[in-house]
């Protein structure tokens, strides 16, 4: 099954619209509600990252009886030390976010922590693309 | 897992029910149909939230209750009334007479159920500091919550704390209490006068316990009428020999929204109404819910006093029940009383704890994850073309669930009003069978006159009255 979400930079709102419906759906299909919930938390964060970070970006998500494939991808600033982004804590958000009780840095690594595959692709002054992938069996 | 697994206190009157779409509409957990004229209930679906019951124009949804007689087969004849019941009465009326017009009716032994909270309180705020269990800490108290989690929200199962709820821990130690008193335990016969539905089928399926230690049930809108009776009869009714409750006052506002978060240290909400808890419930699911320690949950609007078995608006009951606490607190100052109950301390930490509660989730479209997928392909093709207004003229809730009940083959992609008008200007249904898909749904009748209707010329009696 495929699906698509659109996600918009600043839009804190609606973030957490794709985590919820890829949640409903997992649990029509019953799924182990302890992976049910790794996948919607990493794709919160997700989404919230492009709120935080970037102008506009698009989750497509497919879903086999295996696993589930996420790729986010956003035009935005990019990321120019990933290395450094994975690290707990560090944050690039502007006050303003970290006003609204995000940005404390633990995005990337909560995706990390919460998905069986992690690739992040990131071209400054262009986007970021995120890949990961949770096995549901 | 059988759908007659489940007990539910409401059930359809299908003498009175005339197929309305209101009580389906309303239901949170969508368990509700319409077939051939009736609304039928999804058992494996429904919470006894009691939201249809609310909306019922002709009291077609009725709540069970144990016949009154029944009380007589016991020698004594215990009742646990919950303190909303003195919110239902004007300040004239006291707690003493109420319970001095119970034991009129026929009880030997009147408790308040919230006496029960004093010691639960105590255990809750245990529990939490010994850090068992999954935080945030949910409520086990209402039994509307209890079982929308099992089947809407499977992954906070484990949140719920086990304990059970004070009106089970009044009972345990009223049962012990008169055991030790040397009363026989066939000779005693523990009846709990309820405020809604879903304390009715907790008490006749409980959840995280093999059976329950009440032995009946008798709906506080049944009781009203006659305790009233009792007091205008009898407006001098001895109340010498009645002692006044001993719990302590904040345990009078237990079942009042935010009676359990008043007690207890940290970070702690209160959520009430069950569209409320659901949209609240979804967002925990996610984390999308800052650090909480304990969540109180309650499926009626204003808690308890919301139960659709009371008999004065919630919002009177609620602030009759706090200026009661509020006056119990100055009696307690002048005249220290201990709550008998937590001399049992002992007996209850070994007799109240709940086992895990389990998921039942009514979500799961097939257990095998394969079929389920392509099932949910189908609806989303299913979904390209059915119109999205949710009329409910198929029998079902909402487009979306017309789409599941077609993939799980108990409904029809011609059941939808949109879909056969199409079809029979394009010529691929015919008239007559458009009619019996129709009847089919809403029955016969509804295509008739009918004077009598809600609203009808000849309608002559309020349907809200028996």
């Amino acid at each position: 099954m495929q699906l698509e979400f659109k996600v918009m930079g600043g839009d804190f709102a609606n973030a957490g619209y794709a985590s919820s419906e890829i949640k409903k759906v997992l649990k029509q299909i019953n799924i182990d509600p302890k992976i049910i919930k790794k996948v919607v938390v990493a794709l919160y964060e997700a989404e919230v990252n492009i709120c935080a970070h970037a102008y506009a970006g698009k989750v497509s998500v497919e879903i086999t009886p295996e696993k589930i494939s996420v790729e986010v991808s956003d035009k935005g600033p990019g990321i120019p030390d990933i290395e450094l982004a994975m690290q707990e804590g560090f944050s690039t958000a502007s006050p303003a976010v970290r006003e609204m009780g995000f940005g404390a840095g633990m995005g990337l690594p909560n995706i990390k922590k919460n998905t069986d595959f992690l690739d992040i692709q990131s071209t400054v002054g262009k986007g970021t693309t995120l890949k990961f992938i949770n096995y549901l069996t | 897992m059988s759908a007659e697994q489940f007990h539910h206190a409401l059930k359809v009157n299908l003498e009175k029910c005339y197929g309305c779409t209101h009580c389906m509409s309303v239901c949170p957990t969508e368990a509700i149909r319409v077939r051939e004229g009736k609304a039928i209930i999804y058992e494996h679906k429904c919470i006894d939230c009691g939201m249809c019951y609310r909306v019922c124009p002709v009291k077609a949804i009725e709540v069970e209750q144990d016949d009154f007689k029944s009380i007589f087969n016991y020698q004594r004849r215990v009742i646990l009334y919950p303190s909303v019941l003195t919110g239902q009465f004007s300040p004239e009326i006291s707690t003493l007479q109420i319970i001095a017009a119970l034991k009129h009716l026929g009880f030997t032994d009147v408790f308040e159920v919230e006496h029960g909270a004093d010691y639960l309180s105590q255990a809750m705020q245990e529990y939490m500091n010994k850090n068992s269990g999954n935080k945030p800490y949910i409520s086990s108290f209402c039994p509307a919550i209890v079982r929308l989690i099992q089947v809407k929200f499977p992954s906070l199962v484990d949140n719920i704390i086990q304990f059970k709820p004070p009106l089970d821990i009044a009972a345990v130690y009223y049962r012990k209490r008169l055991i030790d008193e040397g009363v026989a335990p066939e000779q005693i016969g523990i009846f709990y006068l309820t405020p809604c539905a879903a304390k009715i089928a907790a008490v006749k399926s409980p959840v995280g316990e093999d059976h329950s230690s009440i032995d009946g049930v008798i709906n506080l809108d049944f009781i009203y009428n006659r305790i009233l009776k009792v007091i205008k009869s009898n407006p001098g009714i001895d109340t010498s020999g009645i002692q006044v409750p001993t719990l302590r006052h904040q345990s009078i506002r237990w079942a009042l929204t935010n009676g359990e978060v008043d007690r207890f240290e940290g970070r702690c909400l209160a959520i009430d109404e069950v569209h409320n808890a659901i949209e609240f419930l979804e967002k925990l699911e996610n984390d999308e819910i800052p650090p909480v320690d304990f969540i109180e949950i309650r499926a009626c609007d204003e808690s308890c006093p919301g139960g659709i078995l009371n008999v004065e608006n919630r919002f009177i009951a609620v602030d009759r029940i706090k200026k009661r606490a509020k006056a119990h607190k100055d009696y307690l100052s002048s005249n220290p009383t201990e709550n008998p109950l937590m001399q049992y301390k002992t007996h209850l930490d070994e007799n109240c704890n709940l086992k895990p509660v389990q998921p039942r989730s009514m979500l799961i479209i097939d257990k095998d994850t394969n079929k389920a997928l392509s099932k949910l392909e189908r609806v989303r093709e299913l979904m390209c073309y059915l119109p999205g207004v949710d009329c409910g003229m198929c029998g079902t809730p909402s487009c979306r669930s017309l789409a599941e009940d077609i993939v799980q083959k108990v409904a029809k992609l011609s059941d939808c009003v949109f879909i056969r008008t199409k079809m029979q200007k394009e010529k691929t249904l015919g008239n007559n069978l458009s009619y019996e898909i129709t009847k089919k749904i809403w029955g016969e009748k509804c295509m008739d006159k009918d004077c009598h209707r809600p609203g009808a010329k000849h309608n002559n009696h309020n349907a809200k009255e028996d």
